[in-house]
């Protein structure tokens, strides 16, 4: 007989954990042994016993925390399988950031999918997501309104391309989340056909460094410091979101303030940031592409865990399956 | 409609002047005939749509969207429009074409309200999230993208070969979609002359001190008082009238007290103030009390009866047909003078020359004038023809000497543009006495007025630099620095006020210097600026 997931992978404090495995997968507090899906500081933290995670994303962990952020590590490609205690897992691409992973967990007879942070457009810097079926499917809700519509990328990034025509004395300032995003907005400036070297403030150029080394090409780039206004005309500079406006845009002369995020569809959070260009780029999913995972996934049970929850297992619920929140604390919904 | 949209969309994040004018002159470039005349229309405000009531806009969506979804949306979203915009669901754009500006202006203008709401959901289908978000902006008759009627006609200069000045004299004879005003700036035809309804740019003065003055003859000169309203032109003709602020913008709905009286052809300059009328003399009020009907756009009976508005002439554009700007002042004031001798009117009057024989009889003259409702001296020479703007050497301003205060920064928020990596925009106060809970005396803070300017780049770095040390609490984007900070500011006038905490407003206020070496107990008391209430 099947044993239903609900009886061996339970929301605890420290995050989810899976009893008969022994691990928690991407817990807010040091454990002993830890699968950790991508490397965004929320998900993945450094002080753990054993870290079981892609390459990549143990990469990013190294420079992020240093060397010897976990007492072991254990990398894992994509659709290798390994037994940890009752249960096999396996990492698939969740198409989010370079090296992030969904976890697929069977146990009894069932299979659980935790799908960490995802999305499902094209990106550039990482595999796609792959929908692999399902008994419960473990998703966030980041963007779970249905006002979310993440606009086609390549509108997106001809704003960008379009104010350079417009303002050709000022610098375009974009501010990008250090990991993922940063990477992905040159990526998609370079298939738009940008070839001049881009600047990046110095919070960005490690994570951006160790793209290169993992085999993602991103063209040109340079070290904004030491640059003076006169020399960044018309130029694009990326930094991250909290430097606009912030007395180290100053450096810039008269910028032109743009933010890449899925949170900038809302005006109200555009003008917050001080975006003069909002860019709706998101490395989350929005709400149909959230709907459609669900499908595609064809699970008859889905648990919500951050972001908008209730609109979300409303809208499941809609379409005859079960669905209930997962609450975990600790992730953010920065983007 | 997706360029009208994708402008109003770049607008509302553009905070800078030079910025939207760059972003209204680009889409000038691009856009069709007659879509951009009507986006210049919106632009200034002067579209008249049937105004769609929210609560059916909101129940046109939820037919169409699960009522639950849409109630936690617009929770989140907060504006009605955007919620709509952003919920409406995507259906095949194929056989949805997205409408032409010029379609949804032409067909919303016939249309009932029934009838528009129908128009909208079928456009809705054809329009993106900015699209939608747009077309029900312009719906709701209310763009608020930050651009006046001003700012959108100075970018249409810049696009094309017309000064400023011609187009806003143009302005009034056409209509939207301005078809033929446009062709002509972009290079055509200039439109034939209908009517003198239109707005002349006025002439603006230099401002001067006393020791200027060596340098210029007295009696090239006419002297009168700089009255504390503000500048207005009057275009009447054809039994129709504008009254228009210094800035061109049609001020006459909010003074129809005024427009009422006008009877005559002619455009005059002068002032608008309120002004009581006591047994043949006319005693002007304080700013205050105009200020009062400057906040409203549809003042009410009341209100029209305690502040009567009033206009003080000083000069004549055109009288009948006559264009007298090429005429010298000399014999502009004494056709305008002749055409009020002829026959007074109620609500009008003329500003009265001041008789001096040299410069000192002058400066003694100003230095006695603390009158309300005065606010200086004008000079101005008698050969000087009317021309448009500030040209140097024939107008001059003499400001009665400025105020001041020394105050304490209370609270400093981040500039706009250029400024917005800046703490720039300060709130300071003055102490009044108090009784604390033991009922010791003591003394507060309170805040007594807001500057944004009068530093130099130099100062305003170090203020920045003095900001981020001195904070002690936040509130959102609202930095609360801690009381140590005294600098002296100066301003035109004090009024009383319900408004602030204090009961004080102050005119123009701005930094006059910074005293870094004050300290703050030695600011000025609140009691100390209720004895320069005017
Ligand atoms: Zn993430």
């Amino acid at each position: 007989m099947a044993l239903h997931p609900q009886h061996w992978l339970k929301p605890m404090p420290g995050g989810l954990y899976c009893e008969p495995g022994g691990f928690f997968i991407d817990p807010s507090r040091p454990v002993d042994r830890a699968i950790v899906t991508h490397g965004h500081g929320d998900h993945a933290r450094a002080g753990h016993g054993k870290v079981a995670a892609t390459a990549e994303t143990l990469a990013i962990m190294g420079v992020r925390y240093g060397e010897g952020f976990a007492r072991e590590t254990q990398s894992l490609s994509y659709g290798e399988r390994l037994g940890m205690g009752d249960v096999t897992i396996m990492l698939e691409p969740a198409g989010h950031i370079l090296g992030s992973a969904q976890v697929v967990l069977e146990h009894g007879g069932c299979r659980a999918v935790v799908s960490g942070d995802y999305k499902r457009r094209f990106d550039p810097t990482c595999p796609p997501f792959t929908p692999v079926k399902c008994d419960v499917f473990i998703t966030e809700a980041t963007f779970g309104l249905p006002v979310f519509h993440h606009p086609p990328d390549k509108g997106e990034i001809g704003k960008v391309l379009h104010a350079r025509e417009l303002f050709p004395d000022r610098s375009m300032l974009v501010g990008v989340y250090a990991l993922g995003k940063c990477q992905r907005v040159i990526a998609l400036l370079r298939r738009a056909g940008y070839d001049k070297p881009i600047y990046l403030h110095g919070a960005l150029q490690a994570l951006t460094q160790l793209y290169e080394t993992q085999g993602v090409r991103l063209g040109p780039l340079a070290s904004v410091a030491g640059m003076v206004p006169a020399q960044l005309k018309s130029e694009i500079v990326l930094c991250p979101p909290s430097a606009i406006g912030e007395v180290w845009s100053r450096r810039m002369g008269d910028p032109v303030p743009a933010v890449a995020s899925g949170w900038m569809r809302i005006r109200a959070r555009a003008r917050q940031a001080r975006a003069e260009l909002p860019l709706i780029i998101s490395d989350h999913c929005d709400w149909d592409e959230l709907l459609q995972t669900v499908r595609d996934v064809d699970a008859p049970e889905v648990w919500v865990t951050h972001g908008r929850e209730e609109a979300l297992i409303h809208a499941i619920q809609q379409t005859g399956r079960r669905a209930r929140a997962l609450s975990l604390v600790g992730y953010e919904d920065e983007e | 409609m997706q360029l009208f949209a994708d402008l109003l969309d770049a607008l509302s994040y553009q905070p800078a002047r030079n910025g939207k004018l760059r972003l209204i002159e680009d889409y000038l470039r691009h856009a069709p005939d007659p879509d951009r005349g009507y986006a210049l229309a919106a632009l200034c405000g002067e579209l008249e749509l049937p105004s769609l009531k929210p609560a059916a806009l909101r129940d046109m969506t939820i037919a169409r969207v699960d009522p639950e979804l849409f109630g936690w949306s617009y929770d989140y979203v907060g504006d009605l429009a955007e919620t709509i915009a952003l919920i409406w669901p995507v259906t095949d754009r194929a056989t949805h074409v997205p409408p032409r500006l010029s379609d949804v202006v032409e067909r919303l203008r016939l249309a009932g309200r029934a009838e528009a709401m129908i128009l909208m959901s079928d456009w809705l289908d054809g329009l993106d999230a900015t699209g939608r978000w747009a077309l029900l902006k312009l719906a709701a008759g209310a763009l608020r993208v930050g651009v006046s009627a001003r700012l959108a006609k100075t970018a249409l200069s810049a696009f094309g070969t017309v000064g400023l000045e011609d187009i806003e004299e143009q302005w009034p004879q056409h209509e939207p979609p301005y078809t033929e005003l446009i062709r002509w700036v972009a290079g055509g035809e200039k439109p034939a002359a209908r009517n003198t309804l239109g707005f002349r740019p006025l002439m603006l003065s230099h401002p001067i001190e006393e020791s200027d003055l060596a340098n210029l003859t007295p009696h090239d000169f006419c002297a009168e008082w700089k009255w504390d309203g503000i500048r207005v032109q009057i275009a009447a003709s054809d039994g129709q009238v504008r009254l228009y602020s210094r800035a061109g913008e049609d001020i006459s709905g909010a003074f129809p007290d005024l427009i009422e009286h006008v009877d005559f052809e002619a455009v005059l300059d002068g002032e608008l103030l309120v002004a009581r009328r006591t047994d043949n003399a006319v005693e002007v009020a304080s700013f205050n009390d105009l200020q009062q009907r400057l906040n409203r756009k549809k003042p009410n009976p009341a209100l029209m009866l305690s502040n009567p508005a009033h206009m003080r002439l000083y000069d004549a554009l055109i009288i009948g047909n006559d264009d007298l700007r090429p005429l010298p002042l000399r014999e502009r004031r004494q056709h305008l003078e002749a055409w009020y001798a002829q026959r007074p009117r109620l609500r009008f009057d003329l500003s009265p020359l001041i008789q001096f024989a040299n410069w000192s009889e002058l400066v003694r003259l100003r230095a006695d004038a603390r009158a309300s409702g005065i606010e200086g001296l004008m000079l101005k020479r008698w050969e000087s023809p009317y021309i448009a703007g500030r040209v140097k050497g024939h107008w001059f301003k003499w400001k009665r000497d400025a105020l001041t205060i020394d105050a304490v920064l209370m609270y400093a928020q981040r500039g706009h543009g250029k400024r917005s990596s800046f703490y720039s925009d300060f709130t300071f106060g003055c102490w009044r006495p108090i009784v604390d809970e033991h009922g010791n005396p003591g003394r507060e803070l309170v805040p007594v007025g807001k500057a944004y300017s009068g530093f130099t780049d130099e100062e305003l770095r170090r203020l920045d630099r003095w900001v981020r040390n001195n904070t002690v609490d936040r509130f959102g984007p609202v930095r609360v620095l801690s009381p140590a900070l005294v600098a002296e500011f100066e301003f035109d006038s004090v009024h009383e006020s319900t408004r602030h905490k204090s009961g004080l407003a102050l005119r123009f206020p701005r930094f006059h210097r910074i005293r870094w070496d004050k300290p703050a107990n030695e600011a000025d008391e609140v009691e100390t600026l209720k004895k320069l209430i005017s």
